[in-house]
């Protein structure tokens, strides 16, 4: 990865919440128009890194560079605007509103005409599967159709860079099987994603490069299948001495 | 055809029927009732601008009606200005007020009950500062000296006045209108409904709750200026007493937040209740307030979308509008 290519360069970010160290010293850099991944196990920090990355919190130290500017502690809608949008894990419809409205909210962004944004937003809708369900209120979705939802706002902000926060959890087997195309077709779009993911089969299956973070600190990279190989990231994951015990399993075998 | 040709049909349909009212009768009482009512309905349309569609809970807007009022006033008598001219000032003086509490309590994050009760202080600084300033003549309040004439807005009968408050009121559905069918309208609604959902896609809450504030401030102004030129005169318990904020917000709440029509049904339906009640209890003072907490509790416990919320239970041949 040289640095011309990376959209999103993050250097040495640190945030810390009393006397939690929440993310400490992560640097990465995104490469333009890859679909990339960030793993690690519950509490590492991926939430929060998200959150310094998008403006929604305030990075102690470090930097966070979008296409060579510097946007550390921008707020979160100028990031928008720049074109970078993030989803929520936990999702955030605008549940008094029909599903076309919500996404035309984010269809409002580049432009001012609500028939144009609304008509976007139901070309967003079909990218996502939610075309059969423009009409109804958001509040009525099921879980796998809010994930879409959120998905196809952040979508109609036209961003070059999307940052999915678990777009995949809570949703069962054969709905995270109809999402994980979706998912591949934005990235074919042209759109650069990173996503933090908890599902490692979609992990494997998407994902040119994982980034791990366990503790706050970045353990390891490289491919899905480097990464699930490494021995820190099998103890992050499974315990002390885990890897170990599974090399002797694998030699006797 | 779209939602926006939609509502601007439906808001003339309702303008046309109300404007023929003083043309079909000459009766005082009648007209008195229209003009009661259609008041009411402009502060409880007021209100939701910034509570039903913006979702900040404002309990102070006397702080912008006494405002305006005062303004109207001072305008005419101390400076002699033509209340025509005073009116649209008037809303303006209202408007900046609005931006600047509104700047105040957006700017350090103030939400939910915190919002309600800085404007509730804003408002009450506000009547006491007025009872003890010179220019807003104190206590003894403000009379406005009667000259008769359109151009002076003194209407000869309450008809002129009916004209008056319905053109007001059809600034408010044409504001409302427009949030309904506009960029501005969406992204309010999208900070009421998720503010950080909202922010993610690129909205920002300050600029937009702040001109919400701007928006209902005016419209609630301009309700000040015309009880003025209604009833020539003004103090500040009537401007800025907490009396009126409750009238704007019940209005709203009990009609529908967040709706086109929401907020005159239920300023009428309330209107009629209060005048109703009134021939009952006779002329005790302030009994109409004990009735609008009463509906009040009723509605928030078993309508809380309020009286626009049974429209979607309505048969559906029922349902020509949308």
């Amino acid at each position: 990865m040289t640095k011309s290519t990376a959209l999103l360069e993050v250097q040495g970010v640190s945030r810390a919440f009393g006397g939690l160290k929440a993310v400490q010293n992560v640097s990465l850099d995104v490469p333009q128009g890859a679909l990339t991944a960030l793993i690690g196990p519950n509490g590492a920090g991926k939430t929060t890194l998200f959150a310094l990355l998008s403006g929604f919190l305030t990075p102690d130290t470090g930097r966070v560079i979008f296409k060579g500017q510097d946007i550390t502690g921008q707020a979160p809608h100028l990031n928008a605007k720049l074109g970078m949008t993030r989803t929520f894990q936990i999702v955030q419809p605008f549940a008094a509103q029909t599903v076309r409205e919500n996404i035309a909210v984010g269809a409002h962004l580049h432009t001012a005409s609500r028939t144009q944004a609304l008509a976007a937003a139901e070309q967003v809708a079909q990218r996502v599967g939610l075309a059969d369900q423009l009409d109804k209120l958001a509040s009525d979705l099921t879980v796998a159709g809010r994930k879409r939802l959120e998905l196809a706002r952040a979508l109609a902000t036209q961003p070059q860079l999307l940052l999915l926060d678990e777009v995949l959890a809570g949703l069962n087997p054969q709905e995270i099987a109809e999402m994980i195309p979706v998912v591949r077709a934005i990235a074919a779009s042209g759109v650069t994603v990173l996503m933090i993911e908890h599902v490692m089969q979609a992990v494997m299956s998407l994902a040119e490069h994982v980034w791990v973070l366990a503790q706050g600190q970045l353990i390891a990279q490289g491919t899905p299948s480097e990464v699930t190989r490494h021995p820190q990231v099998i103890e992050a994951y499974l315990g002390h001495g885990t890897a170990a015990r599974l090399r002797q399993a694998e030699v006797s075998a | 055809m779209t939602k926006l040709l939609k509502d601007m049909v439906s808001i003339g349909l309702f303008v046309w029927t109300v404007a023929f009212i003083p043309v079909l009768t000459q009766s005082g009482v009648t007209l008195n009732f229209v003009m009661m009512a259609l008041f009411a309905c402009l502060m409880a349309q007021a209100w939701n601008v910034l509570g039903g569609f913006g979702g900040q809970f404002s309990f102070g807007h006397a702080l912008f009606f006494g405002t305006g009022a005062y303004f109207q006033a001072i305008a005419q008598i101390s400076w002699g200005w033509n209340p025509w001219v005073a009116l649209p000032a008037a809303m303006l003086a209202a408007a900046l007020v609005g931006a600047w509490v509104g700047a105040l309590s957006f700017r350090y994050g103030l939400k939910g009950s915190y919002f309600a009760l800085v404007t509730l202080a804003f408002a009450e600084v506000f009547r006491i500062v007025s009872l003890s300033v010179p220019f807003t003549g104190a206590g003894v309040g403000l009379m406005l000296p009667l000259n008769e004439s359109w151009t002076n807005m003194q209407f000869g009968s309450r008809a002129g006045f009916v004209w008056l408050i319905l053109g007001l009121v059809t600034l408010a559905l044409c504001v409302t209108a427009y949030l309904r069918n506009s960029r501005f309208g969406a992204y309010l609604q999208a900070v009421r409904d998720n503010e950080d959902a909202a922010r993610a896609i690129g909205v920002n809450p300050f600029y937009v709750k702040t001109w919400a504030t701007v928006l209902s401030g005016a419209l609630m102004g301009s309700a000040g200026a015309f009880y003025v030129q209604v009833f020539q005169y003004i103090d500040p318990g009537i401007g800025f007493g907490s009396h009126t904020s409750v009238e704007a917000l019940v209005g709203a709440i009990v009609g529908g937040m967040g709706t086109l029509w929401g907020p005159v049904l239920g300023a009428l339906a309330l209107h009629v209740l209060a005048d109703l009640t009134r021939n009952l209890f006779g002329q005790m003072p302030g009994i109409n307030m004990v009735i609008y907490g009463a509906v009040l509790v009723v509605i928030v416990m078993f309508l809380p979308r309020g009286i626009a919320g049974l429209y979607p239970h309505l048969p559906k041949s029922w349902r020509r509008y949308d």
